[in-house]
């Protein structure tokens, strides 16, 4: 059926009044109210769009850290090609756009009064709700790891102290050294990160401890770029050699399943004890714990949502985007997170106005450095499914970079990967 | 009699006048959506801050729509973009070539040598500007322009470099011209191009 423009305008007026007998935030007059919880790439893009869309809605967002410590490009801070302080974010630009940026952690999300709660007591109505809160990491699925453990074995899975921890610990290892980087079962946060961080391992290393190497203790049986990875890692670090920078141990048998922070040993699911110097442990995963408090996840831990608009299948009014979502064959990238909040952001906006969501597009790159001058990247172009009711890679489309790349297109990725960085966190934060 | 780049332009603004009409629907993706995702590598409205994915604001619609076929077919090499242009549809690609047009094109703000650049001016003048008008400025109002003023050095150097070694189509005018000032300034000569283009901010 095609609709005339006077149908549509009876429609939408027909779906607004609908709207304000549903929701008591839509009085006339007044403006619509959306909370986003979580300031990372998620969140804060999904406040700046909304307000970009439409600067009469009132956009909160609320978000514990003052700085955010980008977990893109973390990992080449480890391999000393970038400062630290590089990491930082603020939320300057965002209240620049109008957000109101309240630095708490949401405690609560009552579904059916349509307010979030804080910590310090704080309690913010909403019309819509958009919530963005990463990962949560479950310790305890690794006997002897613990926050608290985290402190001599870091995870340096979110940025800020615990990525300077694990450089620290770099810096300060003897050469003759062994690190060990355990990830974690599939799915996780950035499915190429734990071999892009060994590859930025093993370069420092190379360059100033070449006595000493890296494994990956690895409890799946492939990963993400594996050939692309294998190559470069043959190429720049002796991979399968017998004197080797870098190691890959992997398969069920393979997995880290406890660790003694004392002792500095990790144990396999097979038994195996590994002593090392350094232990990056890189723990399960799922969604932010204000997901699970506020009861958005399902079993998996991890949230459905409508693909469409990222409004959760179990709580009307909240949507859910980034890590945390299940976005059928997105990964749980930054820039996955980016793009899902500019398709949550114009679903908002719709809705708040009674009109029907526009179609949505996705989109996904993901760069890993395995050398200073050597970038492979994952892209993925994402539509609907046929069914509207998933995720779906536009047939044809995306990939990886070709394995036979030479080497000025590896440099030039390099060069792409940093643009996208910068730009990236302009088009989040600025 | 038309030109087959005259018939393209005539029917990418039959499409567009279609989208006008239509823009009421919600089933169609629109422009902006589309474009949206393209921030992430080449900036915010399309205005990338560099060091060297290139701004793709104010770019002519029809030179962006062949510019993604040519990724797609790989008549152009690249190395992501073949992968994400595969992605969409002509219809898809017009859409977003409309978006960005009407984004406000600002230069790249990077360091360049002012004698260099002065150099770059003369050569611009004497081989470039017959096709690459105003120094290469986006001529948003006119047809047929590529965007070589406050582009990224990096992208610049990437591109002629795809040109010369045949990983990108050149046509006749410009493989002969490019011929000339190479045989009489050699490499230096781009040098200075890229510094002129630099030098617009």
């Amino acid at each position: 059926m095609t609709l005339n423009r006077r149908d549509f305008i009876k429609l939408s007026s027909l779906a607004t009044a609908a709207g304000v007998l549903g929701f008591p935030h839509l009085a006339l007059g007044a403006s619509h109210k959306v909370v986003v919880v979580g300031g990372g790439a998620g969140g804060a893009t999904a406040a700046k769009y909304i307000k970009l869309a439409d600067p009469s809605i009132d956009v909160t967002l609320v978000e514990p850290n003052k700085i955010y410590h980008t977990c893109y490009m973390s990992n080449e801070v480890l391999g000393g090609g970038r400062q630290f302080d590089s990491l930082k974010q603020g939320y300057e630009g965002l209240k620049k756009h109008g957000v109101k940026v309240v630095h708490d952690s949401a405690s609560a999300i009552d579904p059916d009064k349509r307010v979030v709660k804080t910590a310090d007591g704080s309690a913010f109505g909403y019309d819509r709700c958009i919530v963005a809160p990463g990962i949560e990491l479950l310790y305890d699925k690794i006997e002897g790891y613990s926050e608290d453990a985290a402190n001599r074995l870091p995870h340096a899975w979110k940025a800020g102290e615990q990525t300077a921890l694990l450089r620290k610990q770099l810096v300060d290892m003897k050469d003759g050294g062994t690190v060990v980087v355990a990830p974690p079962a599939a799915p996780f946060r950035c499915p190429p990160g734990p071999y892009e961080r060994a590859s930025q391992i093993a370069h420092y290393l190379k360059g100033n401890k070449p006595k000493s190497k890296v494994i990956i203790l690895d409890s799946n049986s492939s990963f993400s770029k594996q050939p692309q990875f294998t190559k470069g890692w043959k190429s720049r670090y002796g991979f399968g050699s017998d004197n080797a920078l870098l190691e890959w141990q992997a398969g069920p048998d393979a997995g880290v399943v406890k660790v003694d922070s004392a002792g500095m040993k990790v144990e396999t699911s097979f038994g195996d004890e590994v002593a090392a110097d350094v232990i990056n442990v890189i723990p399960p995963q799922r969604a932010g714990k204000i997901a699970q408090v506020a009861g958005l996840a399902n079993d998996s831990g991890w949230c459905p949502v409508n693909a469409k608009t990222f409004e959760s299948s179990i709580h009307t009014g909240i949507h859910v985007i980034g890590d945390a979502s299940i976005a059928g064959s997105m990964p749980k990238s930054a820039y996955s997170a980016n793009s899902q909040a500019k398709v949550a952001a114009a679903a908002v906006v719709a809705m708040l106005k009674g009109e029907e969501p526009g179609t949505p597009s996705y989109l996904n790159t993901c760069y890993s450095l395995i050398a200073p001058d050597y970038g492979i990247s994952v892209a993925g172009v994402y539509r609907l499914s046929e069914d509207g009711a998933s995720i779906a890679s536009v047939p044809g489309s995306g990939g990886i970079t070709p394995v036979d790349a030479p080497d000025w297109a590896l440099e030039r990725e390099v060069q792409y990967a940093y643009s996208w960085y910068d730009n990236i966190v302009h088009d989040i934060f600025g | 009699m038309l030109s087959r780049t005259n018939i393209k332009r005539l029917t990418l603004a039959i499409g567009i006048i279609g989208l006008g009409l239509s823009s009421t629907a919600s089933a169609e993706v629109s422009g902006a959506m589309l474009a949206g995702n393209c921030a992430g590598c080449h900036g915010s409205s399309g205005n990338s801050l560099g060091p060297a994915a290139p701004s793709i604001s104010a770019m002519d619609p029809l030179v962006f729509v062949e510019t993604m076929q040519a990724f797609q077919s790989g008549e152009t090499y690249s190395t992501v973009m073949g992968r994400l242009a595969k992605g969409y549809s002509e219809d898809e690609l017009e859409k977003m070539a409309a978006y960005f047009h009407a984004q406000e094109y600002r230069p790249a703000e990077q360091p360049y040598d002012k004698a260099l650049a002065s150099e770059g001016a003369k050569l611009h003048d004497k081989y470039c500007e017959k096709c690459h008008a105003e120094g290469g400025k986006p001529l948003v109002d006119e047809e047929d322009y590529n965007i070589l003023a406050g582009q990224w050095v990096p992208y610049l150097r990437y591109t002629m470099s795809d040109f010369l070694e045949n990983r990108r189509e050149m046509d006749k005018k410009m493989r002969k011209k490019l011929e000339q000032m190479l045989e009489a300034e050699g490499d230096a000569g781009l040098d200075a191009l890229y510094a002129f283009y630099a030098s617009q901010q």
